[in-house]
């Protein structure tokens, strides 16, 4: 068990290390950061000064390792634009993105779930056609439409809530409903098939056979055998949870991480780019992490160590 | 009167008739073997009769246990014969175990549902039972999972599950099909003995003829969704009377035969989308003569014992391959 968790945790660590040495080059080749913070008109010596003073003028390699050195300190560099801490400037987001994302995915689970079980357990029914549609509206419909067509009817026609900003609660009920249908759709869909998997075993019938009411049957011997699956969705779902709301924040000019992404990439500002990039790297690689201790817990066979006879 | 009475059970998925009208009566005490191919609907009938098929299966006809009838029965019912009067043992047994519970949880959840028992009543029970069927050291192997268990192990595991309940009938649906050949040989003895000590009933599910006379008092020989003959087990096989039987009993590979060719009944069982006017056997019969693909003979009595439904039966005493096949 220690060592397949030491492994786990090592390729966690690499991933994260692909993620930053990739964000890093990537970054350094898309574009000069001198150009894009002092304009087209910059003088050529003011270029030069601000070159030097972020270290842009040394080769790639050299930066590279000052900046793998700097992150080893837990030093995250400068903001080019604020020239305060760029950890300070994404930290300080992301209670407002998780505003958003940990009540979408609440409502996600709360009702994409019992939405699949149900539709499992009534194949066919309307219901659950119901929820078979709703899931692939859910999820064909890209949130950028969403939003702007929630908008358009509960901002602009209705008039009944705000179409963007931060000033209460109410700000947020449109981007956590634009998050969260898709999101509903998807588990709905998915909890369906992996109810539906299960149901058709041959350990369901068994438990049938013995005289089970059919409720415990759902509840001790279906639910646990499709737990995995949802799961691993749940899994994608929590590592999303800082990275999910991009295009939602934009919409809504929500200040999260997700704004703070989508400014930053347009200034080259490289130090909070690679800190972003770094924070949602790291919240994805925990997630799995989780989700692989998870099965372990749900289903015996996966678990490490305990292998059969 | 029997225990359990099926009549003109028939069952139907998706408007394909696969059952066509099955009557077959179980004795308290008896065993009956049900013998025939894969899809002849040896299991469909069981399963009918518990309410064990998926909703789209239309079930008609009668099953009663007990007097009490089931077909069409209210859930809780079906669900307070399950298990306590008839309980069930499946071909393959380890996906037949839930792989996420501890076999000794699922053997108590048995105990509690029939017997009332918990705690360590229950596992001191389930304990007992998996000494019964014969599972080595069962105390340390009552908190482990399905997956550290062999096939032969758990089918031993589902044995031990069915007693729990003390049903009058057990259904063992080709409970050793999937095991090898020594642990099937194991598991039979087991089941005649556990049927000898407990006086329940078993309903033995195979298509292996050898199994079914070493455990059966009498057989059933299923072919096309009915049965087609019926009889005690010694005169079964001293003389089947219907061509089918007859063939499944040429097909036995014998030691002694040397290296001649095996015998086998030409063609392959219908698609029951596409069954044959008459009887279903027809085509594959050299017996067969108008009044075969014209009409089905029903199953009627032929000896004192038997039944058979064919309107050409094997005379007793008579018949060699040749005559029974083209």
């Amino acid at each position: 068990m220690l060592k397949f968790t030491l492994a786990k945790l090592a390729r966690a660590l690499l991933t994260i290390l692909l993620v930053m040495s990739f964000a890093f080059i990537v970054l350094r080749l898309s574009g000069d950061p001198a150009q894009i913070m002092l304009g087209p008109d910059a003088p050529q010596d003011a270029v030069d000064a601000f070159r030097a003073r972020w270290g842009l003028d040394d080769p790639l390699w050299q930066q590279y390792l000052a900046y793998l050195k700097q992150i080893m300190t837990f030093d995250f560099g400068i903001s080019m634009r604020d020239q305060s801490p760029a950890i300070d400037l994404v930290l300080e987001r992301v209670p407002a993105t998780l505003a958003l994302t940990i009540p979408a995915l609440l409502l996600k689970i709360a009702i994409g779930i019992p939405a699949g079980i149900y539709a499992a357990l009534h194949r066919e029914s309307i219901a659950d056609r119901g929820v078979i549609m709703f899931a692939i509206f859910g999820f064909t419909i890209p949130s950028f439409v969403l939003g702007l067509v929630l908008v358009l009817i509960f901002a602009v026609n209705l008039g009944w809530l705000p179409a963007g900003g931060q000033d209460g609660w109410e700000y947020a009920i449109l981007p956590i409903a634009t998050m969260s249908i898709g999101g509903i759709g998807i588990f709905a869909r998915f909890t369906r098939s992996a109810m539906i998997e299960v149901l058709g075993q041959p350990y369901i019938r068994t438990a049938m056979a013995k005289g089970l009411p059919w409720r415990e049957v759902v509840w001790k011997h279906a639910l646990p055998n499709a737990a995995v699956p949802i799961v691993t969705l749940l899994g994608f779902m929590v590592g999303a949870l800082i990275a999910g709301a991009i295009v939602v924040e934009s919409i809504f000019s929500w200040p999260g991480i997700g704004r703070l992404i989508v400014v930053s990439v347009a200034n080259r500002d490289l130090a909070v780019v690679q800190c972003v990039l770094l924070v949602i790297a790291a919240s994805m690689v925990m997630a799995n992490l989780l989700v692989d201790f998870a099965y372990g817990v749900l289903d015996p066979r996966l678990r490490h160590g305990h292998g059969a006879h | 009167m029997s225990f359990v009475s099926v009549r003109d059970l028939k069952v139907a998925f998706d408007g394909v008739q696969v059952l066509h009208g099955i009557n077959l009566d179980v004795r308290r005490g008896e065993a009956v073997g049900l013998v025939g191919e894969s899809g002849c609907g040896k299991s469909v009938t069981w399963l009918a009769a518990l309410g064990l098929l998926p909703g789209k299966a239309k079930v008609s006809g009668s099953v009663t246990v007990d007097g009490q009838e089931l077909i069409g029965a209210s859930p809780r019912r079906i669900e307070a014969v399950r298990g306590a009067k008839i309980a069930m043992i499946f071909q393959d047994p380890s996906s037949a175990l839930n792989p996420v519970h501890r076999v000794g949880r699922q053997i108590c959840e048995n105990l509690r549902l029939h017997r009332g028992l918990r705690g360590d009543a229950a596992r001191t029970e389930a304990i007992r039972l998996m000494d019964i069927v014969g599972i080595p050291s069962a105390n340390t192997r009552f908190d482990l999972y399905p997956h550290e268990f062999s096939g032969g192990q758990c089918q031993r595991v589902l044995i031990a599950m069915a007693l729990a309940g003390a049903p009058d009938l057990l259904i063992a649906d080709e409970p050793t099909t999937a095991l090898d050949a020594t642990i099937q040989a194991q598991i039979l003895d087991l089941l005649s003995n556990l049927r000898r000590q407990t006086g329940m009933a078993m309903v033995f599910i195979s298509h292996d003829l050898g199994a079914v006379s070493t455990v059966c008092d009498r057989a059933a020989v299923m072919y096309a969704g009915r049965i087609i003959e019926a009889n005690d087990i010694k005169q079964l096989f001293a003389a089947p009377r219907h061509p089918y039987t007859r063939g499944l009993f040429d097909a036995i590979p014998d030691l002694d035969a040397g290296r001649a060719r095996l015998s086998l009944i030409p063609g392959t069982v219908p698609d029951p989308k596409r069954l044959p006017q008459g009887c279903a056997f027809a085509p594959r019969c050299a017996r067969a003569g108008d009044l075969c693909r014209e009409y089905q003979p029903e199953l009627k009595e032929q000896t004192s014992t038997g039944l058979t439904a064919c309107f050409h039966p094997i005379p007793i005493g008579s018949a060699n391959r040749q005559e029974v096949f083209a």
